[in-house]
């Protein structure tokens, strides 16, 4: 029991950890995928690669000075980048990322790759990202000033907007998984169709696999949906007021969504760590490969695709997104109804 | 005193406390956060009752979705601080008429927690069994409370358009005469 109880903290500190170089590894990715794709090089000269920079970055972050605006609210100015960060991590605690493991027999009992197996996880990682739109908001409202109070609203707009569709596409995953656990849904897209192709639910729901991405790429506000800092708009949105460790909270906690954002659609549509030839115990390299390919996706789209105007966003958000996301779940209750999926 | 109670204790200090200085608060954006904890307290007692999707509805419909918008609200308002003593004009809500009308309130609701707190002892369970299972909530939803379901769904719409006619009133000369606004 011991033992299991300290494998499941370790296993705790090391999500924590690994989240936060999540982000610092896609700072890296980020920077040499946009170098790659403008034709130059890219961040090279601090270690190997540049594989340092992040890191590099981070610490002339820590030595800058911390300002604040004079007329900016100092309590909720301060807590704004701490919401933010904490929402983000905490969203991470109730994705499973790989199967019941022993470690090689290391433990008497399997351990759970997932800091909490939850009942409604699904429900939970929602009502964590709507906690994570506060974070934005208050910086814009706190700051006192006009770029980040227009970008804290646009952002809340956008997210509340977005996020009905993405609940919809949710939904019809829950329809034909029949279980709002990740952990279950991810075990009921085990095995082969046709003895070629998986059983992943990406197969059954490619409409919600888009509409999906879509709305996820909109909620973490990336590129081409990153109105909160449109550059040319709005000097940099809700983080204008910001700087040193209290920027970096609001840029680490936009990389973690982005990773969770990830693992949930992998969880979700790609299987999570079933794959081919490798053990059941090593399942996590699918789950990593698989969330890898998702995030260069993500990063691809930004340096690739422009902006699109705020109007446009609403209307795509209202008029295309959440109708088609109605259609899909309509469509999929019907086939689990009249088909049993 | 065991770990339940103590969280209960724990949960229900914060969310009383919360609701206490929602109301004493002179910042209308620090009211709106002050009653978000209240909620993520009072979600915190469902997960004590062992209702978790009760507790996890709780924090996406009314702390997410619903105190967004307030907050939406209060911020587009710019609402000012209420500084009575500075204020020459009565705030409307100090006048006597809605001072005795809330007055009033006060006593009905006070009365309505007597009434329920003296019905002890029935604590009959929920009809539909185990309220910890969505499958469960979703079937009595459907089936047993499919009307007041349906007519509170009804209610909302009435107040969308409610909202959307009141908000929607772009009659030119309507605009000419208020100002441009």
């Amino acid at each position: 029991m011991t033992a299991l109880l300290i494998a499941q903290i370790l296993l705790t500190l090391f999500v924590f950890i690994a989240l936060l170089h999540s982000a610092a590894a896609m700072v890296w990715v980020e920077r040499r995928v946009a170098a790659l794709l403008q034709q130059r090089r890219g961040p090279t000269r601090v270690g190997w690669q540049g594989l340092l920079q992040p890191f590099a970055d981070v610490i002339k972050l820590m030595f800058k000075e911390e300002l604040r605006p004079r007329a900016a609210d100092p309590l909720l100015f301060a807590l704004a980048p701490i919401i933010s960060a904490t929402a983000a991590f905490s969203a991470f605690a109730v994705v499973p990322f790989g199967a019941s493991t022993t470690f090689f027999g290391l433990l008497d009992q399997p351990l759970k790759l997932q800091v909490s197996d939850v009942n409604v996880a699904v429900l939970v990682i929602f009502a964590i990202a709507s906690m994570g739109v506060y974070g934005i908001v208050l910086a814009g409202w706190s700051s006192n000033s006009k770029y980040s109070l227009l970008g804290g609203l646009r952002s809340s707009a956008q997210m509340i907007s977005y996020e009905l569709s993405y609940g919809l596409a949710l939904a019809s995953v829950l329809l034909i998984g029949n279980t709002l656990s990740l952990t279950d849904l991810v075990n009921g897209q085990s095995g082969v169709w046709f003895g070629f192709i998986p059983r992943w639910f990406l197969f059954l729901q490619p409409f919600g696999f888009l509409i999906f991405m879509t709305a996820g790429i909109a909620e973490t506000n990336r590129a081409p949906f990153d109105f909160p800092e449109a550059e040319q708009e709005l000097v940099a949105g809700y983080h204008t007021e910001y700087s040193s460790m209290s920027f970096a909270m609001f840029f680490l906690a936009e990389y973690i969504n982005m990773v969770t954002v990830s693992a949930v659609a992998t969880d979700l549509y790609l299987g999570g760590w079933h794959g081919p030839w490798l053990p059941e115990s090593l399942g996590w390299i699918w789950f990593l490969l698989k969330v890898a390919a998702l995030l260069f996706f993500y990063v691809w789209m930004r340096w690739t695709l422009p902006r699109y105007r705020y109007d446009q966003l609403m209307a795509f958000g209202w008029k295309v997104l959440l109708p088609a996301s109605v259609i899909n779940l309509l469509v999929t209750a019907a086939g689990v109804l009249y088909f049993g999926l | 005193m065991g770990s339940e109670a103590i969280s209960f204790y724990l949960f229900g200090a914060i969310a009383i406390g919360a609701s206490l200085l929602v109301i004493a608060q002179r910042n209308p954006v620090y009211s709106v956060l002050l009653l978000i904890a209240s909620f993520g307290a009072l979600s915190g007692l469902y997960v004590l009752l062992d209702a978790p999707f009760v507790a996890v509805i709780q924090i996406i419909v009314y702390a997410g979705a619903i105190m967004v918008l307030f907050l939406f609200v209060v911020m587009l308002l710019n609402a000012p601080h209420e500084d009575t003593e500075h204020d020459e004009r009565v705030h409307p809500l100090l006048r006597p008429g809605p001072m005795r009308f809330g007055a009033f309130l006060a006593l009905v609701l006070a009365g309505e927690l007597w009434w329920a707190l003296g019905r002890g002892g029935d604590t009959g369970a929920f009809p539909g069994g185990a309220v910890s299972s969505v499958r469960v909530i979703g079937r009595s939803l459907f089936t047993d409370y499919a009307f007041p379901f349906e007519v509170t769904s009804v209610l909302i719409l009435v107040a969308m358009v409610g909202a959307v006619v009141l908000a929607k009133r772009d009659n030119p000369r309507d605009r000419r005469d208020r100002g441009g606004l």
